[in-house]
Formats: structure tokens, C-alpha cells, sequence
């Protein structure tokens, strides 16, 4: 784990939602507390927010259908909105999107807030839209999020397969900013979770300050193309001023 | 899954040829099928699909690969919204595979995977932001534009998560046609991507052809 300054903890329970604006330089690191977890992930740009995470982007641009230490999450505009700087689970998933309340109640039951208060199930694509709400997007913003802490793996015929015991406790991710980024984050099921009993997983989450990013940089040097996303979020922070 | 059409051109109700570097923008009435065809071989087309009458439920690639528990579209493959309806099937294909993992090429992207000055070339999305520009009748614009089917791609995935960009599998005369489930709004590029083999760098012509 890395050695960054711890600046600010706190913990997601399971089934929970939140967002927070994450500054350049500093890290989201997200541990998941029991084994299991799922976060579903989205980022948009603070300052334009029609620039968002970009699923496809982010894979074809490393060449890569997990995401792991390394990989560099991308936006639609050639910008790294952050790096996976550290990550002990090695499989994070970006193609599968969300629980719905229908999928939900297919698979779990109905438990509703007027019933069962905030042990309500809630589902991941609900999350995002109340989230989305708060700074003025909808549905059509909701790009392909990610799903941290969860593999779904390929076979030779591209038949998925959901790997039930991917994280566990103790496992953690490391994501350190790029830019000035907007972060939604829910801790619903994974939608291809089999798990019997509707899974309700905490993650502890901490915002630390994090080291410059040196020339010789385990993310920017990954792959040449990552090179080139720091290069154009340079670019962009000259447009604002030179703030970096 | 090969899978050939009975359908013949000389009954289409509608027949346009889009050139490379192009896009295509038209509704498609629920019960109506259509066809792209790829001309010359080995070319891509990038398409989004919209309910015609609330452009708000669209095509969702993570919903699609989902549901039907695989990350390759083909013959038999129903291609669902955000809103987890069914929008079109893919009723015949003679190509066997697509992709919609990779997205659609943008200049901005180009900059990443090729080089920085490769930045004003010609795109995908370009074309889209046209397209939209264009059509204002759609009130659609750039929150609109999301994660597109690359008919005639294909990009493998291996088992140790690896991505790869293969060679096509099209070649010429090969289609993918496709029944509405609901009326709507097909938007396609025609992709004039010139810096990898998804063209076999060399765009060129696509056909659409509807039938009722």
C-alpha cells in the first residue's frame, strides 16, 4: 500500500451512494472491508461536465479488458482522470453496468424503504441517477461505469464468467488524480452477483495527498499511450492557467 | 453465428449508399428490417440506435453484453436499452462476429493511441457531432453520443483480459441486418479511421437497405 498521506477516512456501507470532487495530486484509495464488495465508479469533469469516463477508451487505448495496476482511466477527450497507482486485487471489471430495481427484485425480492428503512435493497443504476441529479445530469450522462473490486472474466467464445471470490477483505485500490474530477460512487451488488442473500458490502475509503508524478512513473509509463493521456492533460491544465 | 437473409435488394423500400468518412441518420419503423452492407470488405461501421420517440432510452452495449452473458454480437443477438427493452435483433449476419467493446473513434483518442499530432484527422465521433448538428429535429447532442457497436470489427478478448484489434473478418459483400423491436433512430459513421487495420486502412463504401 502506498505510503501517501492520509488526509480524510471514512466508510460506504454496503448498498450506499455518494459523490465527492477529487483535486489533481491527490488519491481516492478504497478498501473493501469484509471480501466481495463491489463500487460502481463514474467520473465527469468539473468543468465540463459533457466529458466523462469512457469505458472503450479506457480498454482500447491500453489494449486491455481488465483494469489492474497501471491502467489509466480515461475520458472521452483523451484526458486521464486518474491512475490505478496501487491495487492488490488485479481484476477490476468496466463492461457489465448496473443492478436495476427489476433485476434486483428478480434476484433478491423486494425489500422497499417503507418496509425495511435503509436496509432497503438499492440498485446501482438508481445510485448513479440521484447522484447525476445533484449536478444537473440525467440519464443520458450515464456512460459505462466501472465495477471496482469485481471480475468477470472471457472465455474462448466470449461467454462471461462472474469470479465470486476476486476481492477480498483487506483488498484495496489506489486511484490517484489527474485532473480535478468528479467522483460517483455506489456499493450495490455487481448485477451478475449470484450470491443467495442480497449482498450488502462496506468499503473504507480514504483521501490521501499523493506524491508528484515523477518523470519515471509506473502509470504514465505503462504503455506509450499513457504517455501521451499525461501529455494532453498538461495541455488542458496550460488552458486553465498553468495551475498544475 | 453465419446466418443468411432471405430478403432481396430489389424489394427494399429504401436504398443509400454512405461513403467513408460519412454518417447516416434516419428512423427505422418498428417491424421494419434492415441491412448494412459492407461494399468493398473489411470496412467498420460505427452505429448508436435511439427510441425514436424518446431518444433518452438508447442503445446500451453494457446491458447487451450482459444480458445475453457474452461480449460478441452476432445472429440472435437482441440488442438492448438502457431501459432493459429490447431495441432490434440481429436477424442474419454473414459476418459472423462484431464488436462493441472498443467504442467509436474520436480525434481526442486518436491523440492516445497514435500520436498527438494525429489529432485533426478525421473521426467517428466527428462525424456524429455532425450528425447531430445537422438534424436538430432529434434535440439530440453530445450526452447523446455513448458506447456504439463496431459492425464488421473484431476485437478479441483473451482469457487473461487482454484486448487485441484483430484483422477483419468482412470482406466484401458480407452484411448484418437487423429487425426493430421499436421505432428507431439509426445513427451511423462510416469510419474513416486511416491508423489501424479496422478499415484495412483503406475506408470505403457502405450500403443500407430497409425493408417493411
Amino acid at each position: 500500500m502506498s505510503k501517501n498521506k492520509i488526509l480524510y477516512e471514512e466508510q460506504l456501507n454496503g448498498a450506499c451512494h455518494w459523490s465527492l470532487h477529487m483535486r489533481k495530486g491527490t488519491s481516492l484509495r478504497l478498501t473493501d472491508i469484509e471480501g466481495g464488495a463491489n463500487v460502481g465508479m463514474l467520473f465527469y469533469n468539473p468543468v465540463n461536465l459533457l466529458e466523462r469516463y469512457n469505458a472503450p477508451d479506457t480498454l482500447k487505448c491500453q489494449h486491455t479488458f481488465k483494469l489492474q495496476k497501471g491502467h489509466c482511466l480515461y475520458s472521452d477527450m483523451g484526458r486521464i482522470f486518474c491512475s490505478i497507482i496501487d491495487d492488490s486485487v488485479g481484476w477490476h471489471e468496466t463492461v457489465c453496468g448496473n443492478t436495476s430495481a427489476e433485476m434486483v427484485k428478480q434476484k433478491w425480492g423486494e425489500h422497499s424503504y417503507q418496509d425495511y428503512r435503509n436496509e432497503w435493497y438499492q440498485n446501482g443504476y438508481n445510485s448513479f441517477l440521484v447522484e447525476l441529479a445533484k449536478y444537473g445530469l440525467g440519464k443520458k450522462d450515464m456512460a459505462a461505469n466501472l465495477n471496482l473490486f469485481s471480475k468477470v472474466g472471457v472465455d474462448e467464445k466470449g461467454d462471461l464468467k462472474y469470479e465470486a471470490d476476486n476481492s477480498r477483505a483487506g483488498d484495496y485500490i489506489e486511484l490517484r488524480f489527474e485532473m480535478d474530477t468528479l467522483v460517483l460512487m455506489h456499493t450495490c451488488p455487481h448485477p451478475l452477483n449470484p450470491a443467495g442473500d442480497y449482498p450488502r458490502k462496506p468499503v473504507a475509503y480514504q483521501i490521501c495527498q499523493a506524491e508528484a508524478v515523477q518523470e519515471d512513473d509506473y502509470c504514465k509509463n505503462f504503455r506509450p499511450e499513457n504517455q501521451r493521456g499525461f501529455a494532453n492533460n498538461d495541455i488542458f491544465h496550460l488552458g486553465l492557467g498553468g495551475r498544475s | 453465428m453465419i446466418q443468411e437473409s432471405q430478403l432481396q435488394p430489389e424489394q427494399a423500400v429504401f436504398r443509400e449508399t454512405v461513403v467513408a468518412g460519412d454518417y447516416f441518420m434516419k428512423s427505422v419503423k418498428a417491424g421494419q428490417t434492415f441491412r448494412i452492407l459492407d461494399l468493398e470488405g473489411n470496412q467498420a461501421a460505427d452505429t448508436l440506435f435511439y427510441n425514436a420517440n424518446d431518444p433518452t432510452e438508447r442503445y446500451s452495449a453494457v446491458d447487451t453484453i450482459r444480458e445475453q452473458g457474452n461480449v460478441y454480437l452476432t445472429a440472435g443477438t437482441r440488442l438492448m436499452s438502457n431501459e432493459a427493452n429490447v431495441m432490434l435483433e440481429i436477424v442474419a449476419d454473414t459476418c459472423g462476429r462484431h464488436d462493441t467493446l472498443g467504442g467509436a473513434c474520436a480525434t481526442e483518442s486518436n491523440t492516445v493511441r497514435y500520436a498527438l499530432e494525429k489529432k485533426c484527422m478525421h473521426a467517428c465521433r466527428d462525424s456524429w457531432m455532425l450528425a447531430v448538428a445537422e438534424n436538430e429535429q432529434f434535440g439530440m447532442s453530445k450526452r447523446d453520443i455513448t458506447h456504439n457497436i463496431n459492425f464488421f470489427m473484431n476485437v478479441p478478448v483473451t482469457a487473461e483480459g487482454g484486448l487485441s484489434f484483430a484483422d477483419g473478418i468482412s470482406a466484401a459483400g458480407k452484411y448484418v441486418e437487423l429487425k426493430a423491436f421499436m421505432d428507431t433512430i439509426v445513427l451511423i459513421s462510416n469510419c474513416p479511421q486511416l491508423n489501424n487495420p479496422c478499415n484495412g486502412y483503406n475506408p470505403t463504401p457502405i450500403e443500407v437497405l430497409i425493408w417493411d
